[in-house]
């Protein structure tokens, strides 16, 4: 487990760089939610342990992460210690490549029973803790 | 692929813990969170709109929000965060992305610095989404009549004013089941409207 990082409540300036691993890039082919998440395919598994070029080492980073244990983009991110920004990008190109998949979470904007639904689980889970 | 029951696909919901600093968000996210609070940060950039592509612009300005965050897995196939971020008006443009879709929100408050969490409470009425009060004890050390404090923040009679031990996981936990129950009532209204 990664160790928990300093509360900082101030803008901290110590990110060297970070979107050099996307090669500048800041804008994700996939708007991917924070508690979006992601599980490694079969074949993000297989192509991690091959050796690729480019981003191979972030994604060979993320696809063990997220191999048979789902984790949202923050919990990513975090445990990357990436900025949010530069993670979703990664994220949405192995999106692309079929490398992991990307479960949208559920919106409760929307008054549906679908949302309705969901709310009840989560009340009885935490009734459950 | 992973261990999951046959109901498909998996899901995530979240709730955002918002108040000023030193107000105990970390400390009531870690009660009930199964990992040990995490923190991530969003950057954004003078220049963060349309930047899509390599040009080195020099001098941006950035800012940095840094969120703690834990996770409670309600069941194999969905997963609740709950996402704690300071309540100041420079970090809005995470707020925006932190409350879309979001259950709803728990707005810490100590006494001793009540106006600390009025922008959080604009905030959230302003974007329509279900807030409760949870006044953060410490110790007792203080008497709280939630009605002085709901008189105080001139918030609606609607909106739930509960007391807690941030530290305390069964004090936590009734935090958020009063959201859940809050949020869930208020649509039960409007469907039944
Ligand atoms: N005595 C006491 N201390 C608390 C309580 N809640 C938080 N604290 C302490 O107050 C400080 C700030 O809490 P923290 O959770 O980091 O606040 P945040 O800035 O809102 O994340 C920490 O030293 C906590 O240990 C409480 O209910 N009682
Ligand atoms: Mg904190």
């Amino acid at each position: 487990m990664t160790a928990t990082l300093p509360d900082r409540e101030e803008p901290t300036g110590a990110l060297v760089r970070p979107y050099a691993v996307t090669r500048g890039r800041t804008r994700p082919r996939l708007e991917i939610a924070i508690e979006a998440l992601v599980e490694t395919t079969v074949r993000g598994r297989d192509a991690s342990t091959g050796n690729r070029g480019g981003h191979g080492r972030e994604h060979q980073h993320i696809a063990t992460l997220c191999d048979g244990k789902v984790q949202s983009l923050a919990e990513i991110a975090a445990r990357m210690k990436l900025p949010l920004g530069v993670a979703r990008v990664l994220i949405a190109d192995m999106a692309a490549d079929g490398l992991v998949a990307v479960y949208e979470p559920t919106s409760f904007d929307s008054n549906d029973s679908v949302g309705t639904e969901l709310l009840e689980r989560v009340l009885s889970g935490l009734r459950r803790l | 692929m992973s261990q999951r029951p046959n109901t498909g696909r998996v899901t995530s919901a979240k709730i955002v813990i918002a108040g000023g600093f030193g107000v105990g968000k970390t400390t009531l996210v870690g009660s009930v969170s199964e990992i040990t609070p995490l923190t991530t940060e969003a950057i954004m950039t003078s220049a963060g709109v349309g930047v899509d592509d390599t040009r080195q612009i020099p001098n941006k300005t950035t800012t940095t929000v840094a969120m703690d965050f834990g996770r409670i897995s309600i069941d194999r196939d969905l997963i609740l965060y709950l996402f704690g971020t300071p309540g100041q008006t420079r970090f809005w443009f995470m707020w925006d992305e932190l409350v879309r879709g979001a259950i709803g929100a728990v707005v810490m408050v100590d006494t001793r610095r009540l106006a600390d969490c009025f922008a959080a409470i604009d905030f959230f009425e302003h974007r329509k989404l279900p807030y409760l009060i949870a006044i953060n004890c410490f110790d007792g050390m203080q008497y709280h009549d939630p009605n002085d404090v709901r008189d105080a923040l001139a918030i609606s009679h609607d909106v739930p004013v509960v007391t807690c031990d941030a530290r305390n996981r069964e004090s936590t936990k009734n935090v958020l089941i009063s959201l859940v129950e809050y949020v869930l009532s208020m649509r039960r209204q409007r469907v039944g409207a």
